[in-house]
């Protein structure tokens, strides 16, 4: 990402090339037809072996943890059975792909509710933090902005059993609100374990536990705005809308699209922990996504292949949808996750 | 100080009106209300006695006679205390892992002359596109005999693309200088980093430790595909079984003799708080370096 402009500066730094023998002098210009292009592979490793050897652990956990399982995709060809494995199970060809595309009511379902959790997602939680950040950037008092801060980072950090555990506490039917409307003699109401109900339930716990923390990156471009900026447009009359429309939302704006592009690659991909949680108490049929499918049907149901089909898919489509995305952001001029 | 901020502000978003102001502040502050409530309510009902509990009828808001019971009750030796140590030694063990493999994989990629350094830094740059999905991981994981094993919970997240990202940025930034001069004096790569390039580095290595720490203290998900004996349960799927799923807790679970159980509720929200804890304590050491270590990462990338 950041690496083309990060090593083009580096390699016309003025202190890069002190002494033919630095490691740096052999970057950057390849071309060069002295001894240190002429090194031999082995040699570069003899002299990196350091270097190489801390990378190693690391470099060995992406490859084993990341890479590698790439290749276990291949059971979305196969009917696989556990107890024969990879090399002995039956290949099916495009079999295990008849559930997305003959329609199984169930992927369907899963399917749907995916889709319609991503819209309310992009279209509602995603601008949040951008207009939390706006209005903290605006408070005065540096002390108050800095201890809001704290307070709101924190949810965060919390993982989601505990959050799903809180949300109950609080809203469910003998949580904290209806213990009040009892206390109060008050009627009381559900918000947990209705199946109407759940899209906005798990959207509120999105908001409350990382629109927060959504603000860290807003707030860091936002601080790197050059304030003669604004000292000239309040020179020039622009009032305080004037201001935002002008200086302070394009400083935002090219970190405001990398993110939604990001958000994009995960457009099928909606919180599994969170929903898997509260499963039980809405029904599939509410809760179900892409990926408690591949759960359900895949893990607890046995049904290797077909799972790891619809996982493949959705893998597939979320790498494209960045690609693309990141290509329409180009179109307009904006740079994107990656530069061209 | 505050006039300096005061200037700002007011560059920023002109002079505010008394309203826009108070409109502001009340924003603010609900969010902020949102976040502190459910703590204190938690904090309330878990020292709360059976009394009290049922005379606010479920949930005590604001406690008045605190009694420790449900603590004792819940880490007198039963299943809360085994998990609770299960989920301390794999943050433990998994954090020194990951941040010793984080630095030694960023410090050498943020070396650009090192061999193939090019291409193993875009394999580490391209695990933030895609996952390998859940089902090859399960297979994998289950191939290496990990299953029921607590290296599942390590091993497939050992190294987090995204904190290698920040901390190379961050040693990319360190003045190269320091490090020549050191090389020039005869230093190699190993004492460079060990003995000019972590020193620099405590503030973004707190945050990534951090990071990794609450990320295994968390682990829920991993822990429900590859533990199935409940004996080796983390302190999540704990929290899941009795607080979320609302199981009740007996004499078994607690390991109490004699006296009378403390209250469900009472005994749920101390399980629940125990859970958030070690977040409550590092939590305000770590914080101040947020900004700090994450715009490294972030606003460049």
């Amino acid at each position: 990402m950041t690496e083309t402009i990060k090593d083009r500066a580096k390699a016309s730094g003025p202190n890069r090339t002190r002494g033919p023998g630095s490691p740096e002098s052999a970057k950057g210009k390849p071309k060069r037809p002295s001894a240190s292009a002429n090194r031999t592979a082995l040699a570069r490793i003899k002299r990196d072996r350091m270097l190489l050897l801390l990378a190693l652990p690391g470099m060995a956990v992406v490859a084993i943890f990341h890479y590698f399982p790439l290749l276990g995709n291949v059971i979305a060809f196969q009917n696989f059975q556990p107890f024969l494995g990879i090399s002995q199970s039956e290949w099916v060809g495009l079999d295990n792909f008849a559930v997305i595309f003959n329609g199984d009511p169930r992927f369907l379902n899963a399917l749907a509710n995916t889709l319609i959790i991503t819209l309310i997602q992009v279209v509602f939680v995603f601008p949040l933090p951008l207009a939390l950040a706006l209005l903290l950037n605006s408070v005065l008092s540096e002390r108050v902005k800095r201890g809001v801060q704290s307070v709101l980072y924190l949810p965060h950090f919390l993982s989601w059993v505990i959050v799903v555990a809180l949300f109950q506490q609080v809203l469910g039917n003998a949580g904290m609100l209806n213990t009040f409307f009892r206390e109060h003699d008050m009627a009381t109401f559900s918000i947990i374990g209705v199946p109407e109900l759940f899209k906005l339930l798990i959207t509120s716990q999105v908001i409350w536990k990382d629109t927060g923390w959504g603000t860290i990156i807003f707030l860091a471009a936002l601080s790197r705005v050059d304030m003669n900026l604004y000292e000239a447009a309040a020179m020039d009359g622009a009032g305080a809308w004037r201001r935002t429309w002008h200086i302070t939302l394009p400083a935002v704006r090219s970190v405001f699209i990398l993110l939604l592009i990001l958000r994009l690659g995960d457009a099928l991909t909606v919180g599994f922990e969170q929903i898997i949680l509260q499963q039980g108490a809405v029904g599939k049929a509410a809760s179900e996504v892409l990926d408690t499918y591949v759960y359900n049907n895949g893990i607890v149901g046995g049904n290797w292949g077909t799972s790891a089909a619809v996982g493949l898919v959705k893998g597939v489509v979320g790498v494209v949808l960045v690609l693309g995305a990141n290509k329409l952001a180009h179109v307009f001029g904006e740079r994107g996750v990656y530069s061209r | 100080m505050s006039d300096i901020t005061v200037t700002r502000s007011n560059l920023v978003f002109g002079r505010p009106s008394l309203i826009a102001r108070g409109g502001r502040a009340v924003v603010l502050a609900v969010a902020c209300l949102a976040v502190i409530l459910p703590f204190i309510a938690v904090i309330s009902t878990s020292l709360a006695s059976q009394e009290e509990i049922s005379r606010a009828g479920g949930f005590v808001f604001w406690v008045t006679d605190p009694t420790l019971d449900a603590y004792r009750a819940v880490l007198s030796g039963g299943v809360v205390t085994r998990s609770v140590i299960v989920s301390l030694g794999i943050a433990g063990v998994g954090t020194a892992l990951s941040v010793l493999c984080t630095i030694g994989l960023a410090y050498a990629l943020s070396r650009t002359s090192m061999y193939a350094q090019k291409p193993m830094l875009l394999a580490v740059l391209f695990t933030l596109l895609f996952s390998p999905g859940m089902i090859p991981m399960y297979l994998v994981v289950k191939q290496l005999g990990l299953i029921d094993s607590y290296w599942a919970l390590i091993l497939p997240v050992l190294i987090n693309a995204f904190n290698v990202i920040v901390m190379r940025e961050f040693f990319l930034d360190l003045p190269a200088e320091l490090m020549e001069s050191a090389k020039i004096d005869g230093a190699g790569e190993f004492l460079v980093l060990t003995r000019i390039v972590l020193p620099l580095s405590k503030a973004v290595i707190a945050v990534i430790a951090l990071f990794y720490a609450v990320a295994y203290w968390n682990s829920f998900f991993n822990a429900l595909l590859y533990i199935n004996s409940p004996e080796k349960w983390p302190l999540q799927l704990v929290l899941r079984t009795y607080v979320v799923n609302e199981t009740p807790m007996g004499v078994d679970d607690l390991v109490m003799e004699g006296s009378a159980l403390p209250p469900q509720v009472a005994i749920q929200m101390a399980i629940l708080l125990i859970s958030v804890l070690p977040m409550l304590i590092v939590y305000p050491f770590i914080q101040k370096h947020f900004t700090k270590g994450l715009l490294i990462g972030g606003v460049k990338g």
